[in-house]
C-alpha cells in the first residue's frame, strides 16, 4: 500500500460487497420479484438476477431488491412491484430480463414509469 | 454480484453451539437449489445476542433468525432465499409484529446500544481485509500518516478524553504521550488481549469479529509513539482468535498496510502475536511483558513504568483490545465526536460481557453513563423465572458487587469506584435472590488463590488466608471477631501487594461486606445462610403437614437419607443427608424446603 488513492480504490471495488448488509431505510426503493412457484415457472429468476446486476452495475444505494411469495396474480407472472418512499406502488408483470433493464434506467434512475410493462396497460390490452 | 447476503455468526459462542455445521449445511443447500451465484453466505463475529445462538441474519430483508440447527437449513433455502418467504417460526420473537417484521434495532436489546467498538462485529468477514476496507478500513491509518503528525495523533486521542477499557481506566492520550517523549533506538506496541476474568468475553469478540480494527490501531500507536514493532499477547485459549488475527496479520502485510514503508511514507510497523499459556497475573502489565520476554510471566514492580522501560528494557505502550477498537473512529470521526458520547469523566462507549442469571446473555455496548437498571432490566431482558435482583458483580475479581440500591447509578469509572467496584475489563455477572454473596466472594477467592504468581507474600499467602476465614464464615463456624480480623486483612493484602492482582483480590470481600455485612452476620451469629446456599448452614426439612407420603423422594434420594411409610409424612436423617436438593425437585406438592 503506496498511497491513499491505493486504499481509496480497493474501498470503491469491494464497498458493494457490504452495502446490503444495513438496516433497510424508509428512504429506500424497493424492488419485490415474485418468486412463488408461479414465478420461477414463468422466469422470475433471470428477472431476480437482471435487477440485482443493474442495480449494482449502477451502484444505486437506495435501492433494494427482493422477493416475495405469491401475489395472487398468477397469470401475470412475472411480477415485479416497486414500492417507493412516498408510498407509491408499481405493478409490472410478464417482466422478462430485458424489461427490467429498462425499468432499472428508466424508473429508478429517472423516476418515470415504464408504463407500458404496468398491470393497467396490460390488462387494457386484453 | 449476489443479491443476499446470509450472515452466521462464527463466534465462539455460536461456533459452540454448531454454526459452522449450519454453514455447511447452507452452503450445500445454496448449490443445490442453483442459488450459489445469487446468495452469499458469511461467517462473521459476534452479533450479542449469545443467548439465542446460533444467529443468522439474511440480508436485505435483515431478517433475525435466532436458535437455528442444521435441520432448519433447506426450510431457509427453499423458502426464504429462493421464494422470499420469510421462516417465521424462527425469527427473533421480539422483531415479529402482527403481518410484519421489526428492525433488529428497535428491538429491547438492540435499541440502547451504541456500537462503537463492536461496529464491525457481526456485519463483515473478520477473515476478509476487503470488508474491513469497504467499511472504511484502514482510512485512520492512511490519514494518521499522510495528513497528522504523530503529536497530533497523540493530541486528538488525549482530546478525546479515552481511558484504558482493560479496567484501570488510564488515560490512553496521557500513555501514550510519555511513550512519545522518552527517545530510544527501539519503541514497543503492545496489546493486551489475554483476558482473564471468569464471564468476560469482550476482547475475545473484537479480535474474532473485526481483528483488522486491532492491528489498524496498534499501527498508528507506532506511528504516534515512534515504534516500529508490535505484540498482541492473547491467550491460547481462544483458538478462533488466535486464528483470524494470524490471517488478519498476513493480509495487511500482503497489502503493504504491515511491513516497510506503509503508504509511502516512509513509516514501518509490523505486528507478532506471542500467546498466553493462561495465566490471569499476565493480563497484569509487566508480568504480560515479562512473559512477551520469555520468561516465567510475574509482575515487577513500577516505577520504572512501561512507558520509561517496558519491553526489553524498552519505551513501551500497552493497551487493551477494546481500547484501540475505538482508536480508528476517534482519528476518522474526531475527538468531538468521541467527546459528545458518555460521561464528564468518562467519554464513548462500554462493552459488557451480561452473564449470571440474566434472559439476554450476551455482549452489549453502552454509552458511559447508562445505568445498570438499563442495561439489566432493558437490554438484558430482566431476570429469569421471575427471581428479584439481588446485586450485579463488575469488574471480575477485582471489582465488586452493586446491590440493588445502586441500580440507577450511571456507569462510568469514577461512579463504579465510588460504589466500592470497578469498571473492570466489562464483565458484568447478574445475581439474583437465590444467591448467597459470602458464597460469591468465596468463589472469587478461590479464584485469585489459585492464579496468584507466589512472588510477593501479601498476596500469596494473604489471599489463602482470606480464603480461609471465608471458608470458616460459610462452615458457620466462624466468630464475629472473625469478621473484623477478616477486614484488616484485606486492607493489609490491598496496601502491601506488588501487583493489580493482589491490589484488588480483596475487593470482592469486601463490598459485599458494605452492602451485605447482614448475610455475613446471619452465617456467624445464626447459623444460617440465607439464599439457602451454603451446605453446612442449611437443613432440607419435610413440611408434614404437605407431605402426601408419596415415597417419590424417598426413591429419588440418592444417599437414602429419607425415611417413611406410604402415605405417611416422610423425615429427613439430616446425619445422612448431603443436601443435594434432588428431593426438592422431585416433590409435586412443595413439601421439602431447605432453611
Amino acid at each position: 500500500m503506496k498511497s491513499l488513492e491505493e486504499l481509496k480504490a480497493i474501498r470503491e471495488r469491494v464497498r458493494g460487497n457490504v452495502h446490503l448488509r444495513k438496516e433497510d431505510s424508509p428512504d429506500n426503493i424497493r424492488v419485490v420479484v415474485g418468486m412463488a412457484t408461479c414465478g420461477i415457472a414463468a422466469g422470475a429468476r433471470p428477472v431476480l438476477a437482471a435487477f440485482t446486476e443493474e442495480v449494482a452495475k449502477r451502484d444505486l444505494q437506495n435501492v433494494m431488491v427482493t422477493q416475495t411469495g405469491c401475489i395472487g396474480i398468477c397469470q401475470y407472472e412475472p411480477v415485479v412491484e416497486v414500492f417507493e418512499p412516498d408510498g407509491k406502488k408499481t405493478t409490472y408483470v410478464k417482466m422478462t430480463a430485458d424489461k427490467a433493464a429498462r425499468v432499472v434506467t428508466e424508473h429508478l434512475v429517472n423516476g418515470k414509469v415504464v408504463e407500458e410493462y404496468t398491470i393497467g396497460s396490460i390488462s387494457n390490452l386484453k | 454480484m449476489y443479491r443476499s447476503h446470509v450472515l452466521v455468526c462464527g463466534g465462539t459462542g455460536c461456533t459452540s453451539s454448531n454454526s459452522q455445521q449450519i454453514i455447511d449445511a447452507l452452503e450445500t443447500e445454496i448449490a443445490a437449489a442453483g442459488l450459489a451465484d445469487e446468495v452469499k453466505v458469511v461467517k462473521t463475529g459476534c452479533f450479542g445476542l449469545c443467548a439465542l445462538g446460533p444467529i443468522m441474519i439474511v440480508y436485505p430483508e435483515g431478517s433475525f433468525y435466532s436458535e437455528v440447527k442444521p435441520s432448519d437449513v433447506p426450510e431457509i433455502v427453499q423458502e426464504h432465499l429462493l421464494k422470499g418467504r420469510i421462516v417465521k417460526r424462527l425469527l427473533y420473537k421480539e422483531t415479529v409484529q402482527e403481518n410484519n417484521t421489526k428492525s433488529l434495532n428497535e428491538t429491547n436489546f438492540y435499541a440502547k446500544q451504541h456500537r462503537v467498538a463492536l461496529r464491525n462485529c457481526g456485519v463483515i468477514n473478520p477473515e476478509n481485509i476487503d470488508e474491513y476496507i469497504a467499511v472504511d478500513g484502514y482510512e485512520a491509518l492512511g490519514k494518521a500518516l499522510t495528513e497528522m503528525t504523530p503529536q497530533q495523533v497523540i493530541d486528538v486521542i488525549l482530546d478525546s478524553g479515552l481511558r484504558g477499557r482493560g479496567g484501570a481506566g488510564f488515560p490512553t492520550g496521557r500513555k501514550w504521550s510519555f511513550a512519545a517523549a522518552n527517545q530510544a533506538d527501539q519503541k514497543y506496541v503492545c496489546c493486551n488481549a489475554d483476558e482473564g476474568d471468569p464471564g468476560a468475553f469482550m476482547d475475545r469478540s473484537v479480535l474474532e469479529g473485526d481483528p483488522h480494527v486491532v492491528i489498524e490501531a496498534m499501527a498508528i500507536a507506532g506511528y504516534a509513539i515512534g515504534a516500529s514493532q508490535g505484540y498482541i499477547y492473547v491467550r491460547a485459549e481462544y483458538p478462533i482468535a488466535v486464528h483470524r488475527l494470524q490471517v488478519a496479520i498476513k493480509q495487511a502485510r500482503e497489502y503493504g498496510l504491515l511491513g516497510k514503508d506503509i503508504f509511502g511514507t516512509g513509516f514501518d510497523f509490523d505486528i507478532d502475536l506471542r500467546l498466553g499459556a493462561g495465566a490471569f497475573v499476565c493480563g497484569e502489565e509487566t508480568a504480560l511483558m515479562t512473559s512477551i520476554e520469555g520468561h516465567r510471566g510475574e509482575p515487577r514492580p513500577r516505577p520504572p513504568f512501561p512507558a520509561v522501560k517496558g519491553l526489553f528494557q524498552k519505551p513501551t505502550i500497552l493497551n487493551n483490545v477494546e481500547t484501540y477498537a475505538n482508536v480508528p473512529q476517534i482519528i476518522l470521526k474526531g475527538a468531538d465526536w468521541f467527546k459528545s458520547m458518555g460521561t464528564e469523566k468518562s467519554k464513548g462507549t462500554k462493552v459488557f460481557a451480561l452473564g449470571g442469571k440474566i434472559k439476554n446473555t450476551g455482549l452489549v455496548e453502552v454509552p458511559m453513563g447508562t445505568t445498570l437498571r438499563e442495561i439489566v432490566e432493558e437490554i438484558g431482558g430482566g431476570i429469569p423465572n421471575g427471581k428479584k435482583f439481588k446485586a450485579a458483580q463488575t469488574g471480575g475479581p477485582s471489582g465488586g458487587c452493586i446491590p440493588a440500591e445502586h441500580l440507577d447509578v450511571p456507569i462510568d469509572y469514577d461512579n463504579l469506584i465510588a460504589i466500592g467496584s470497578m469498571m473492570g475489563s466489562g464483565g458484568l455477572i447478574v445475581m439474583d435472590e437465590d444467591t448467597c454473596m459470602v458464597d460469591i466472594a468465596k468463589f472469587f477467592l478461590e479464584f485469585t488463590v489459585d492464579e496468584s504468581c507466589g512472588k510477593c507474600t501479601p498476596c500469596r499467602v494473604g489471599t489463602r488466608r482470606l480464603y480461609e476465614m471465608l471458608d470458616k464464615i460459610t462452615r458457620g463456624e466462624a466468630t464475629l471477631e472473625d469478621l473484623d480480623k477478616m477486614e484488616q486483612l484485606c486492607y493489609y493484602i490491598k496496601a502491601n501487594s506488588l501487583c493489580g492482582l493482589g491490589q484488588t483480590a480483596p475487593n470482592p470481600v469486601l463490598s459485599t461486606l458494605r452492602y451485605f455485612r447482614d448475610e455475613y452476620i446471619a452465617h456467624i451469629v445464626d447459623k444460617k445462610c440465607p439464599a439457602g446456599v451454603c451446605k453446612h448452614l442449611m437443613q432440607v426439612t419435610i413440611l408434614t403437614d404437605k407431605c402426601k407420603g408419596c415415597t417419590l423422594c424417598a426413591r429419588t434420594c440418592p444417599v437414602g437419607a429419607i425415611e417413611g411409610k406410604v402415605k405417611v409424612p416422610h423425615v429427613v436423617n439430616q446425619a445422612k443427608c448431603i443436601k443435594c436438593g434432588a428431593c426438592i425437585e422431585k416433590c409435586k406438592f412443595g413439601a421439602i424446603v431447605k432453611k
